[in-house]
């Protein structure tokens, strides 16, 4: 009836001349558009900052930004961690009590006399062990994660508190205190720390062959197993550095306390920990997702608090107006990307 | 027929989505008690424009729709329904665990106060059950159905929902023979019902079966409509793409002639269930097929000797030497590699990009430092994929999800060539691909039956099975029943193999 519209004529035709440019406008359009997703929710942080300026007067000052960082960091950690789990569809529910235990075991053997800076790895290790039985448990008996690690919610919150006696355990004389409490250059180690791990979790997601077959098993499970992709490794792997990540948590935080208690510490960090990977746009059902968006969710959360205790709102508002935030902030960036990306 | 009032007149539809036309002033007009088949490519806009009739898109302004001379205009799936619309899609759209009356009345459950009246339900289901002749029951649970048997549901749903108009997208892609024939006499008592269907299939010998009219579409284009004895397949291959394919299937290896030692040899492979003893020899340079109805056991017995189901005997030898195969990656290391038959679930990550979707089985090999990617290696790799196979794609970096059928095949199959294999399992590797992307993958194969490589191609449209294999082997009920082509058998042809596959003679007379 009519000729051929010239927009789906030109598509289906760069194959032949003309491809480069193009091509190359459309790669830069994607690649725009992919940053785009991925700093999805920075617009909100920036809003929030200023809004917090107005009210308070005192936000916007590197002290209290600092402050903000330091806030932020263990969550950070946390959440590297359970965006390596996510992106392959499953989740970890047991971040905040294996960063109770792996304290407590920081502690423990920061304890031992002469030997006190084996508190770290000794509660690196116990994180990473957590991890394995956790990711053990979903690769080999094929478990759901959500079981699996509700599970170890439970447990390893036991385990925290088994360890310390049911008491909270000190050591005033932390050799490894400096991490909690010093800086480096003027920034906190602990932000230190927190900037390494998404460094490092960057370079796991998007340069190596594993990072690859992360995003592949979560988009895909059934293709990746046909692949000749070693699903149970990879999630085996996932877990694992969650558990890791966790028991790092441990470390920071208790260097930052002096101090573990198997019962409280790590309360709900989860939760946070969770939040924030959403908040920064990373697919619930696996396969879509980025190391930054993760890194603005924490923030988020962190200016969230902080801001709200700036302004003097009280402790019961803050837990409404952090809920209702992060579901707005969520429903503003799907209706944003509206059809070109699910959760 | 031409007499009677159109029951559907759709008008200058046009879509535009952001940056893409997918319809241009198209026109479509349906009587009733006519199939009215709907033809072209993947991506000529067959789904879009069956999309915006269903009310799942919105048209572009300036288009009209008209149902039974009225003026209508469809905002969403229920006022489709309400003007008597229903349609059937590729992937079936019940809910499995709950039953067919269920399933039939869903959303419009029969009531006695704020009770669901079930019995009264079931009746009602029972009686269009039975006026379709199927031997389920209302109460069946749809998981314990076929997929043929939950096509019936399907219709049935339409049916119960006094629908006028029914669109059936691909209904036989996942059907036997006997099903699809079953499907089709179905169609046609339909059609003597006064119903209006539009059907949109790839397959030629379907449209010759069952079309009164056939529309094509190209490049979201209307190109025009054929009627009855005017129906053939060199016009309707000539309007889909605008040119002239004079030959099709390629076959310029010559199996017979350069027949080259045993490649690759399967022995007593089965796995108690499915698939019971089979064995075979595939030669270098060789297309072998393996035909058979749905059910046979063909895609079990790929899937066995790949090494993504576990086998229970059997054992698998390459030039000679025994293969220990486990896993899918044990597999692909020796130079065995399977072309999965349903792409989008069990092939491709639709997320990731075609640069990745292409390189995910070397990237390992490519690393550098034990791990670490080597992105000029996969950039390289993709850039050279996309233009050996002529991928009709804007970047390397699109997501594979958003490409048209045919050219995400050609992405699948670039990705088990980059492991450069020895054997190469082919399963139904043009199931869903437009007409031209599928002249291309058989010059692919013959191609690479010229290099060496042995090819099995798993396929149900026989016509294609004849066309490129030297040799077919048929499979039914789990075990290989016999073969065509090749010394000491029947030539390779479609009533060989029918008769092979359906029992009717057994092997080897």
């Amino acid at each position: 009836m009519t000729s051929p519209n010239e927009t789906s004529a030109s598509i289906q035709n760069t194959g032949a001349a003309g491809v480069d440019t193009a091509s190359q406008s459309l790669q830069r359009r994607l690649a725009w558009r992919s940053t785009l997703q991925a700093l999805g929710m920075l617009p909100v942080l920036i809003i929030l900052g200023v809004v917090f300026e107005l009210m308070s007067g005192r936000f916007l000052s590197f002290q209290n930004i600092s402050i903000v960082m330091q806030q932020a960091s263990i969550n950070t950690v946390l959440a590297a961690g359970m965006t390596f789990v996510i992106l392959t569809g499953g989740i970890d529910l047991s971040v905040g009590s294996i960063l109770a235990a792996s304290a407590m075991v920081a502690i423990l053997a920061s304890l031992i006399p002469e030997w006190g800076m084996m508190g770290i790895p000794a509660a690196l290790l116990a994180g990473l062990a957590f991890g394995l039985v956790n990711g053990a448990l979903i690769a080999f008996a094929k478990l759901p994660p959500f079981i699996v690690t509700l599970g170890s919610l439970t447990a390893v919150r036991g385990v925290a508190r088994l360890l310390g006696g049911d008491t909270t355990q000190f050591n005033p004389q932390l050799p490894f205190a400096f991490i909690g409490n010093g800086t480096l250059f003027g920034l906190p180690w602990l932000v230190w720390i927190a900037f390494a791990v998404v460094i490092i979790s960057w370079f796991i997601l998007r340069r190596t062959v594993l990072g690859v077959h992360i995003y592949a098993v979560g988009g895909n499970p059934d293709a990746a197993r046909l692949t000749g992709i070693k699903v149970w490794a990879v999630l085996l792997f996932v877990y694992a550095f969650s558990g890791l990540a966790a028991g790092l948590g441990g470390v920071m935080s208790a260097a930052r306390l002096f101090a573990a208690n198997g019962l409280q510490l790590g309360q709900s960090y989860e939760l946070d920990a969770i939040a924030a990977v959403i908040l920064g746009g990373t697919s619930f059902v696996g396969g879509i997702g980025s190391i930054w968006g993760t890194l603005i969710g924490a923030l988020i959360i962190a200016i969230l608090s902080n801001g709200l205790i700036l302004v003097g709102v009280s402790d019961i508002w803050q837990f409404i107006i952090k809920g209702l935030v992060i579901i707005g902030a969520v429903a503003l960036d799907r209706y944003r990307l509206k059809g070109s990306a699910r959760t | 027929m031409t007499g009677s009032t159109p029951i559907l007149e759709m008008k200058d539809i046009s879509k535009t989505f952001p940056g893409v036309k997918a319809l241009t002033n198209v026109s479509l007009t349906v009587y009733p008690g006519e199939i009215h088949a709907l033809m072209g490519e993947n991506g000529a806009g067959k789904s879009t424009l069956m999309k915006i009739l269903s009310g799942a898109y919105q048209a572009d302004p300036g288009g009209e729709i008209r149902i039974n001379g009225r003026h209508v205009s469809i905002d969403g799936p229920l006022t489709a329904r309400q003007h008597g619309i229903s349609i059937i899609y590729q992937e079936l759209s019940l809910a499995p665990n709950l039953t067919v009356a269920e399933n039939m009345l869903l959303g419009r459950e029969h009531k006695s106060g704020p009770m669901v009246d079930r019995r009264s339900m079931e009746k009602a289901c029972q009686d269009v059950l039975q006026r379709l002749g199927v031997h389920f029951k209302a109460t069946t649970k749809v998981s314990e159905l076929s997929m043929a048997e939950r096509q019936l549901v399907e219709i049935a749903r339409a049916l119960i929902a006094n629908s006028r108009i029914l669109v059936m997208d691909e209904p036989t892609t996942s059907l036997s023979s006997r099903e699809t024939e079953a499907l089709f006499a179905l169609v046609q008592q339909l059609r003597a019902d006064g119903l209006a269907i539009i059907y949109i299939s790839h397959r030629m010998a379907e449209i010759y079966e069952l079309a009164d009219r056939v529309s094509v579409l190209r490049d979201g284009s209307y190109v025009g409509t054929l009627v009855g004895n005017e129906i053939s397949a060199e016009r309707l291959v000539q309007m889909m793409v605008g040119r002239d394919l004079s030959s099709f299937y390629k076959k310029e290896h010559d199996a017979h002639q350069s027949r080259g030692p045993v490649l690759f040899e399967v022995r007593h492979v089965g796995d108690d269930v499915r698939v019971r003893d089979c064995s075979f020899q595939l030669h270098e340079g060789e297309v072998l097929g393996i035909a058979g109805l749905v059910g046979a056991g063909r895609t079990e017995l790929a899937r066995l000797i790949y090494g993504a189901d576990p086998r229970t005997s059997g054992e698998i030898l390459l030039q000679g030497k025994p293969l220990s195969i486990n896993a899918p990656e044990d597999a692909i290391n020796s130079g065995v590699v399977y072309l999965t038959e349903d792409r989008k679930h069990l092939g491709l990550f639709l997320d990731l990009s075609v640069r990745e979707n292409v390189n995910v089985n070397v990237l390992g090999r490519d690393a550098r430092m034990g791990g670490v990617l080597n992105l000029k290696a996969a950039k390289d790799r993709a850039a050279a994929a996309i233009r050996a196979l002529a991928i009709r794609v804007a970047g390397d970096v699109v997501p594979v999800g958003s490409l048209s059928g045919g050219n995400q095949q050609k992405v699948l199959l670039s990705r088990l060539l980059e492991t450069k294999p020895k054997v190469l399992i082919l399963d139904e590797p043009t199931r869903g691909v437009d007409i031209g992307a599928k002249s291309e993958i058989y010059r692919l194969i013959d191609t690479l039956a010229r290099n060496g490589v042995g090819v099995i191609v798993i396929s149900s449209e026989l016509p294609e099975v004849v066309g490129i294999c030297d040799r077919v082997l048929v499979m039914r009920e789990g075990g290989i029943e016999g073969e065509v082509g090749g010394a000491g058998h029947p030539p390779v042809t479609q009533e060989n193999i029918i008769s092979i596959a359906t029992g009717v003679r057994e092997a080897a007379e």
